[in-house]
């Protein structure tokens, strides 16, 4: 089924994934996957990100709109480059 | 080949409602607050049964007073309770519990304190959950339809690998077993907060539709905008949804939906801890996201086994009905695996599909049907807790 991935994204439209294994370092070329239709491609990690924690797939500015599960999950209020970090430094909900 | 459950079948109870129950407890049940202490000493007098204490039952009212009623009722007609004794403070509203479990037409007797004291009460009720206990221990379990078991979702400490994960695998459970006659619920109003259009969209009637937004909007008024400091971001998501790498509540939200499978729509939307009415089917109830308040009422709804995924690692149980967690995190499964009935962090590293994280998750409520202990049994997870909607008089 393929080797072990980095990143799982769960839609081909989406502009962010997330880290599956612990210990994630800068630098690491990341094998990604997405589950959608299980295609992969490879990006490497800007930082050391947690397991669980998203990536951006492509660089983002203040008022950019993260895309997870085909959706609109909320709007960049800080910059991220591809390959960094994604988490409530740089994004929130759009609901309040 | 797609799931059949047509000649799957466990061995479980048959109740006297033709109910199917996969555990036989006999429950010492409070009407009350200040019942809890008379139902606790009878079930430390009588071995095998077991006392369900809880913190309302007093100077409650209306709606409130309503739900306080159903849940009670709905945890002693539960088909996993084969006998229950009542015991309240006064009569009246004993009686109106004991009467609503009769319903179901299993044995129940019901004790109230005042003008007897605590110590004869215990004693009378002490004998009857004797008779009670004695009798239950003797019925047989005979083979029963999957297809007939009533199974309950909900999530928590959710996190990413939820989304992508755990709450998939009991997604792909309901699309294998609800067509074949299941009944199943999913709920936590607050949490579909960010998915409302999408949940609104998988009703199979515009009347499911519409019910499940009235209840969904008028949480959203009645609840968040009427008590809320600044907005919900302190709670939802949580610290632990935070820790585990969730950033919105759309995203937390999503994530939760995936739960109710790629096909199968809901029939209804329920009240809190209101037992389904429309036949086999996926429904919606209305209830808080916590986990503990929201296996509560499931289980008050008639649900007889309940399937929780978590990622951070919910260690939540329920006194009657036992709770399957499904993860997929594989920190949690390093770190707190004596919690975790199913392991499904295959599906991140490619080594499980979806599909075949569903039938794990299918074997494992067989399993737990026939008899097996889950974890949250085992390790002697018995929370149960009241939904209060206000203030008591």
């Amino acid at each position: 089924m393929g080797d072990k991935p980095h990143l799982l994204v769960h839609d081909k439209v989406d502009n962010v994934g997330v880290v599956v294994i612990e210990g994630l370092t800068a630098g690491t070329d990341m094998l990604c996957v997405v589950t959608e239709d299980n295609s992969e491609f490879r990006l490497t990690a800007k930082a050391d990100i947690p397991i669980g924690h998203k990536v951006a797939l492509q660089d983002f500015q203040e008022g950019d709109t993260a895309i997870k599960y085909g959706e609109d999950i909320g709007k960049f209020i800080g910059p991220a480059e591809k390959g960094g970090h994604v988490h409530t430094q740089n994004l929130k909900t759009k609901r309040w | 080949m797609p799931y059949d459950a047509t000649n799957k079948t466990v061995m479980a109870w048959r109740r006297e409602n033709g109910r199917v129950g996969v555990r036989n407890h006999v429950v010492i049940l409070p009407v009350d607050d200040i019942s809890n202490a008379a139902c606790e000493a009878v079930a430390n007098n009588i071995k095998g049964t077991m006392a369900i204490p809880h913190a309302y039952g007093r100077l409650q009212f209306g709606e409130d007073l309503e739900l306080h009623f159903r849940t009670i009722i709905g945890t002693g007609a539960n088909p996993n309770v084969a006998a229950v004794v009542v015991i309240g403070i006064e009569p009246g509203w004993t009686k109106r519990i004991a009467d609503g479990i009769r319903e179901t037409g299993k044995p129940v007797a019901e004790f109230s304190i005042e003008q007897n004291g605590d110590i004869a009460t215990i004693a009378a009720a002490s004998w009857k959950a004797k008779e009670f206990v004695q009798w239950a221990t003797e019925l047989q379990k005979e083979p029963c339809p999957v297809s007939e078991l009533w199974v309950s979702t909900k999530c928590g400490e959710s996190d990413t690998t939820t989304g992508l994960s755990s709450c998939p695998t009991v997604g792909n459970m309901y699309d294998k077993l609800i067509p074949q006659g299941l009944y199943g619920v999913f709920g936590e109003t607050s949490e579909i907060t960010g998915a409302e259009h999408i949940c609104e969209k998988r009703a199979a009637t515009p009347e499911a539709a519409a019910k499940f937004k009235q209840i969904w909007q008028s949480y959203t008024d009645d609840v968040i905008f009427a008590h809320q400091t600044d907005d919900l971001s302190d709670s939802q998501p949580t610290k632990g949804n935070i820790l585990g790498g969730l950033t919105t509540i759309e995203e937390k939200a999503l994530g939760n939906l995936e739960k109710i499978g790629k096909k199968v729509s809901y029939i209804d939307a329920l009240g809190p801890a209101e037992a389904p009415a429309n036949g086999p089917g996926l429904y919606f109830m209305d209830t808080s996201s916590a986990a503990a308040e929201c296996v509560t009422l499931m289980a008050a709804g008639g649900y007889v086994i309940h399937t929780f995924p978590t990622g951070q690692g919910n260690v939540v149980g329920n006194p009657i009905v036992p709770v399957i967690k499904i993860s997929g995190n594989p920190r949690t499964l390093r770190t707190m695996s004596e919690h975790i009935d199913v392991d499904v962090t295959g599906v991140l590293t490619r080594e499980q599909t979806i599909d075949q994280a569903g039938d794990a998750l299918i074997d494992m409520i067989e399993r737990v049907a026939n008899g097996r202990l889950t974890c949250a049994e085992a390790l002697g997870h018995r929370e149960f807790s009241m939904t209060k909607l206000y203030r008591s008089a």
